[in-house]
């Protein structure tokens, strides 16, 4: 009974961030909206106890996504950029309000069928995490996220492909400059290490609990955007080498695995002696290569002359 | 008591078309960007609470792998649409495709 | 062996692409021998296919439905090959644009990456058997797709960029929502085990949501208006990248859904609508390409005329009529139909790219006689032209031919009748480009020089349009290889 009336409250703060983020006035409302709005979201998901899935919405869906939108409004303000307003269409809501009432209809209706627990369960043993999430991510459906980690440097080659020809080579994003004795500054010094131990430890976690490369990546690139932003850090040049391995590592690694795999006789199949080490391995790779990915993401491209 | 996996469905269904409308009915880029993630993890929620349909055997790790490969898919698309978006608004000063504002493509 | 000769279509270019981001200098090299090795690959997997039929492998050994499984059939293999084709020759053609000297430059860059995993993409689109696995190739392919368009940076294709952005997303989340009720009902994502378990409403609205994604990111009507200025903005060879080979991955996954998962569920008038809207497509895309007067936008409004022929395999050869006779030679038309597009579509705009750079501008009046200078890339747009129009001998005639004979087989003569009327408003499209081009009178006289070699590549990818009409029987009986249905049909007496 208590459960419920939990669940009701966020599913009403749920729908009203929801409504208030898109139909805010102003925009910077909007996001500041959304951003509340993805916590509500975070908190549905431990309510359907989805932890791994919690945390990945309050670190990207939330977190990340917030901070992009925030920039972007930074952005679209110095330029003067904007869009006359839309008026309410009638027809329009009504038919997405269609569209949902079908929707909850076929969640009330849907019949009952069991999901893929027995055969997940089955397989759990010798897939080199006692995570089930983990297990499926890194091993029964590698695949998938070889993949998504590399659709995330595609992005990144995409965005870097915005930058003017004569900034080439220089450093992502605008220069920041902060007083050395700031406010900034200070939690620059303060907070990465925290970070880093906290995204460490969610990668390190992440084969025997909630937690994994994807979220700990997350707080890794926070990590060094906070630095950065703080002058403490600067973002090496869009040519370096060094940075560019770190992009490439974890899907080489990954692909790497999944090609010897291959040679064996099943792409991206882990022998069940070594999938512990070699899930672990993947793990760390991979979580370096997102981490720089993401942070570089929100850094956008090098705007200044090298 | 009805089980929290019908509740955040239903929310879901109904942010599904909360998202819609702000994605089809905003002239605003950003705005249409913001609208498409709340229809995205509407989708997730719905997904999400399907895999819970059956208490009794625990939850289902495959979608919550899968919402967590969707997840970071959609912030892929996210920030690509707003570095394109970015730079829209520097070159011409405006955050909407030209035939939502009345102006020829 | 099979395992490798599945899985090194997608590892390929995706290792490829890592190893150009980080070893930007050797990008091109890497890039170009990657489609060299793929199409040869593609070439041997297709013998194996059709000395053996349909090749599965599970994913790390992990059958459905907990694992991802990879399937080749006749189809799919076909489709790798010919798209491995045009990308062999695409990314040779894209070297003089792309590939650095001495400083690594933005665009020299970026392009390559992009172009293999657009080419990953495709390929794992063609093979893959699983709805989520497919959704996630479609995004790779999708952005990768979205990034080339906006390469060249001006307010123009940034702006055509957004606007495919804005489509692709939403195509994307209605796929998702679709494959997540599939699993929500069957608690699988596999092609091939859904074809076999009964199917009730919520596939059925799983079906309506994922094929309206998918032909939001087809581009068919009334969802084109995103593909003409995407496809003319972008340079020559992503544009032929873009419209030869990436609308293709979403209609190959269309055809899986209603052919091979759930033939039952097409009723007449989905199938219909499918083919209505195809229909539309070809007057509508073809009327609209008449009024350009920009090469680049003929060629992309062609495209969507194009694109609309490929839709008329559902009322055709869809639902209760997959095991009529006629069936069969819908279903190899709509594949040859894709096929001659490929090809002569790539290679009208590399050869677009050409006159652009030779003329500076594309424009068609800049095309008047451009024939005397240079005759190599002016012959490859003729015969690519030949194709699309559907002239004798072509692949694209092949392809209308069987289109026809179905149609009339079948009792369905509305249908021939937009076959002709599309060939007859192609040549109309294309005649106006084709006379300037080989008028006697007035030379250009200020051209770039653009060197014998490079006319060469899209005269290759046009000789085999043509060639894929005059040699047709081979890859006829091949397409039918693991067709669903078609077992059945050859059985019977």
């Amino acid at each position: 009974m208590i459960g419920t009336a939990l669940d009701l409250v966020v599913v009403a703060l749920l729908v009203a961030a929801a409504l208030a983020a898109v139909g805010a006035r102003g925009l910077f409302a909007g996001v500041v909206f959304f951003v509340g709005y993805g916590v509500f979201v975070a908190i549905a998901w431990l309510r359907l106890d989805a932890i791994d899935v919690a945390l990945a919405e309050a670190a990207i869906g939330a977190g990340l996504t917030g901070v992009l939108l925030l920039g972007a409004v930074g952005h679209l303000t110095r330029a003067g950029a904007g869009a006359p307003p839309r008026r309410p269409a009638i027809p329009l809501a009504l038919a997405c309000a269609g569209i949902s009432v079908m929707l909850g209809w076929a969640v009330l209706s849907l019949p009952d069928a069991p999901g893929l627990q027995a055969p997940v369960a089955a397989a759990l043993p010798g897939s080199g995490s006692t995570n089930p999430v983990t297990s499926v991510l890194l091993n029964f459906r590698a695949f998938d996220t070889l993949l998504e980690s590399i659709v995330l440097l595609a992005v990144l080659v995409g965005v870097w492909a915005l930058a003017p020809d004569a900034a080439w080579g220089g450093r992502p994003g605008l220069v920041q400059r902060v007083r050395p004795d700031g406010v900034l500054a200070g939690f620059g010094r303060l907070l990465p290490p925290l970070g880093l131990l906290v995204g460490v430890y969610l990668v390190w976690a992440g084969t025997k609990q909630p937690g994994g490369a994807f979220q700990g990546g997350t707080v890794l690139a926070a990590v060094w955007l906070l630095a950065s932003m703080a002058g403490v850090a600067r973002a090496p040049r869009v040519t370096s080498l060094i940075l560019r391995a770190a992009l490439v590592a974890g899907p080489v690694l990954f692909l790497a695995v999944g090609m010897a795999g291959a040679l064996g006789g099943s792409f991206l199949g882990l022998r069940p002696d070594w999938a512990a080490a070699l899930v672990l391995t993947i793990e760390v790779g991979l979580t370096l290569s997102i981490a720089s990915a993401l942070a570089l993401l929100v850094l956008g491209p090098p705007e200044r002359p090298a | 008591m009805i089980p929290s996996a019908t509740l955040f469905g239903l929310a879901g269904a109904a942010l599904v078309g909360i998202g819609l409308y702000g994605f089809l009915a905003h002239a605003h880029l950003l705005r249409r960007l913001l609208s498409f993630n709340v229809l995205g993890s509407g989708v997730f929620l719905m997904f999400g609470a399907a895999a819970w349909r059956s208490p009794w055997i625990g939850a289902d790790a495959v979608p919550h792998a899968l919402i967590i490969t969707g997840i970071v898919v959609k912030l892929a698309g996210s920030a690509l649409a707003i570095a394109l978006l970015v730079q829209l608004a520097r070159a011409t000063r405006r955050a909407a495709l030209p035939e939502d504002e009345g102006r020829p493509p | 062996m099979t395992t490798l000769l599945l899985s090194l279509p997608v590892a390929l270019p995706l290792l490829a692409a890592l190893l150009a981001v980080a070893a930007s200098r050797q990008a091109a090299g890497l890039a170009m021998a990657t489609g060299f090795l793929v199409l040869g690959l593609s070439v041997w997997l297709a013998f194996e296919v059709a000395a053996a039929g349909p090749i599965t492998i599970a994913l790390g050994g992990w059958e459905a439905p907990l694992g991802i499984v990879l399937r080749a059939d006749g189809l799919g293999a076909g489709f790798l090959v010919v798209s491995a084709m045009v990308m062999a020759v695409v990314l040779v053609a894209a070297q003089p644009s792309f590939e650095d000297q001495g400083q690594e430059s933005r665009a020299g860059f970026a392009f390559w990456p992009l172009a293999l995993l657009l080419f990953a993409g495709l390929n794992t689109a063609f093979l893959s058997r699983d709805l989520f696995n497919l959704f996630v190739a479609l995004e790779l392919l999708t952005l990768s797709a979205i990034a080339l368009v906006a390469i060249e940076g001006k307010a123009g294709s940034v702006t055509a960029a957004l606007r495919y952005m804005v489509f692709a997303l939403l195509g994307s989340v209605l796929f998702l929502l679709g494959a997540a009720l599939a699993y929500a009902a069957h608690a699988t994502l596999d092609i091939g085990l859904l074809a076999q378990v009964e199917l009730g409403w919520p596939m059925a609205a799983a079906l309506a949501l994922m094929t309206m994604g998918l032909a939001i990111k087809t581009a068919l009507f009334p969802f084109h208006a995103w593909l003409p200025p995407a496809h003319a903005g972008a340079p020559a060879p992503a544009s032929a990248m873009l419209s030869a080979l990436v609308p293709k991955a979403s209609f190959v996954i269309l055809l899986r859904l209603w052919f091979d998962l759930a033939p039952e569920l097409a009723s007449p008038l989905l199938l219909a609508v499918l083919g209505g809207l195809g229909a539309v497509a070809v007057i509508h895309g073809s009327l609209l390409a008449i009024g350009q007067d920009r090469l680049k936008l003929i060629i992309a409004y062609s495209t969507v005329a194009q694109l609309g022929y490929l839709f008329l395999v559902f009322p055709l050869a869809g639902g209760a009529g997959g095991a009529q006779p006629w069936s069969a030679g819908a279903w190899t038309a709509a594949s040859f139909h894709a096929f001659a597009h490929m090809l002569a579509k790539a290679a009208m705009f590399l050869a677009a790219g050409l006159f652009l750079r030779a003329v500076g501008h594309d424009r068609l009046e800049g095309l008047r006689g451009l024939a005397r200078a240079m005759p190599i890339a002016c012959f490859a747009f003729g015969l690519s032209a030949i194709s699309l129009m559907g002239l004798p001998l072509s692949g694209g005639f092949t392809a209308k031919y069987l289109l026809l004979t179905s149609a009339f087989a079948s009792g369905q003569w509305g249908w021939g009748l937009v076959l002709v009327a599309g060939g007859l408003l192609a040549a109309i499209y294309l005649f106006r480009p084709l006379n300037l081009m080989f008028s006697k009178e007035g030379a250009a006289a200020s051209l770039t020089p653009v060197p014998r070699w490079e006319q060469v590549l899209p005269l290759l990818l046009a000789l085999a349009a043509v060639l894929l009409g005059l040699f047709s029987a081979g890859p006829f009986a091949f397409l039918q290889i693991g067709r669903p249905g078609a077992a059945a049909e050859g059985l019977l007496p």
